[in-house]
């Protein structure tokens, strides 16, 4: 009896003991890298919207310039879809989008899309996806160059009927064996650029309403309710 | 060998221990274990070469803890020790790997969590580290990651050159611009079924396959070598 409850009592200790060892080794190397996780994840968060909006174009703190869009028909999701707001002296020149593809063959397909003001697309990237290797995983800039196919277009050019990719007779290609995924990824360009000719002004005016009000984003309505 | 010296037969002792965990007692040919992230991330070549250079550090890492606190362990608890040691160790590697190699971590950080799924690494603790000194462990660890690395870069190239046409695709993730040049384009068209996860199960199957037709003739190889056989 007393025998197994040693046994029993060593058991707990090293199992004590280990775990604190272990908990340590976590917070150490948490305390050792967390900064500059967060600031890897900034500076790649800033990379990508450089991807889909020139720096020339705008001279304003763009990820401290943001507001949420609720819109589930033209952004993809029910959730808020975060939005980037690029001036020039003042003036609206560009915005940015992390909009969703709701309808891709695995699911949602995550994107940003840069346009600006006049209502041209200045660039689009994937930035999550799930789409099949080999098929669908074509609109990754990494993969191919498809998805520059985006840049200069706008909902006059060209005309909103040819929206679609070329098995639907629209302009845009599709690859072989995978019609689905370029068309979720069409489709959501197309509703990006609708809901910001439609929410451009209203965008805007939201945004210099809560730099107005100054340091607490908080309370101004830029933030998701 | 009875004129062996000391050295000698130590040398040939890590000979026999490195040639067991990488090829006679294979993790992913022979033991089958770790199939979890060799079936999902073997779509190129360079996704398994990025999980086996992963695997192969921590496995190193593993072992060589399992190995210093052998003597601490409690039989009824080995296993919950083993599983705490390898999170924790599986989880400082991929924060640092995310603060320090974050160009590195953005193609690995999928597959370094997986790691913790991977079988082998606590085969390798329970069968050898807990009861060998930290330098077999350590050699032990090296030998099966090596090991269950090849299995990667066979079963990834193979996927690849069937499935996509082509070899070598996304260097530049491991080793920077100017390996994007190693990429090969092959006559072949891709065959959409190796790159599917039905693929990987025939890449699989040839590539045992094929390793059990070299060793044909070869005597059975019980799985665990202990410590005490002579080296013949």
């Amino acid at each position: 009896m007393a025998d197994s409850e040693r046994q029993g009592l060593r058991a707990i200790l090293a199992v004590a003991v280990i775990a604190v060892c272990a908990a340590g080794l976590i917070s150490v190397s948490h305390e050792i890298s967390a900064e500059r996780i967060e600031r890897n994840v900034a500076e790649r968060q800033m990379r990508s919207l450089h991807e889909v909006l020139d720096p020339s174009l705008y001279d304003n703190d763009l990820v401290g310039t943001q507001v949420w869009a609720i819109n589930p028909d033209l952004l993809g999701t029910t959730e808020p879809v975060q939005v980037f707001l690029a001036t020039r002296d003042g003036e609206p020149a560009a915005a940015i989008f992390a909009a969703v593809a709701p309808r891709g063959y695995n699911g949602a397909i995550n994107l940003l899309v840069g346009v600006d003001a006049a209502g041209v697309i200045q660039g689009v990237r994937v930035t999550d996806h799930r789409e099949t290797p080999g098929l669908g995983d074509q609109i990754e800039i990494a993969i191919s160059d498809w998805v520059t196919g985006f840049d200069g277009t706008s909902l006059s050019n060209p005309p909103l009927p040819q929206w679609a990719v070329a098995a639907d007779d629209g302009r845009f290609d599709a690859f072989t064996g995978a019609t689905v995924t370029p068309r979720a990824v069409v489709q959501a360009v197309r509703d990006t650029l609708v809901y910001f000719g439609e929410h451009q002004s209203e965008l805007f005016e939201r945004a210099a309403a809560a730099e107005d009000v100054g340091t607490d984003p908080e309370s101004t309505g830029a933030n998701p309710p | 060998m009875s004129g062996a010296s000391g050295s000698e037969i130590a040398m040939s002792g890590a000979r026999s221990l490195f040639a067991d965990g990488f090829w006679r007692n294979n993790a992913a040919f022979v033991q089958l274990l770790g199939l979890c992230p060799l079936l999902a991330i073997t779509t190129t070549l360079v996704n398994g070469l990025a999980l086996g250079i992963a695997t192969t550090l921590v496995l190193i890492a593993t072992n060589s803890v399992v190995s210093l606190v052998r003597g601490a362990l409690v039989p009824s608890v080995r296993i919950l020790i083993f599983v705490l040691i390898i999170a924790s160790l599986v989880t400082t590697v991929d924060m640092l790997t995310n603060a320090f190699f974050h160009d590195l971590y953005r193609v690995l950080g999928l597959f370094i969590p997986l790691i913790i799924t991977n079988c082998a690494i606590l085969a390798q603790a329970e069968s050898m580290a807990s009861r060998h000194r930290i330098d077999r462990a350590a050699l032990s660890g090296l030998a099966t990651g090596l090991g269950f690395a090849a299995a990667l870069v066979l079963l990834g190239g193979l996927r690849e050159i069937v499935g996509s046409g082509t070899l070598f695709s996304g260097m530049q993730f491991l080793f920077g611009e100017a390996a994007r040049d190693m990429y090969v384009d092959l006559p072949n068209d891709g065959m959409l079924a190796a790159i599917l996860p039905p693929g990987a199960f025939f890449g699989l199957a040839a590539l045992i396959a094929l390793r059990n037709f070299l060793t044909t003739g070869e005597t059975a190889v019980p799985v665990r070598r202990s410590e005490t056989e002579a080296p013949t």
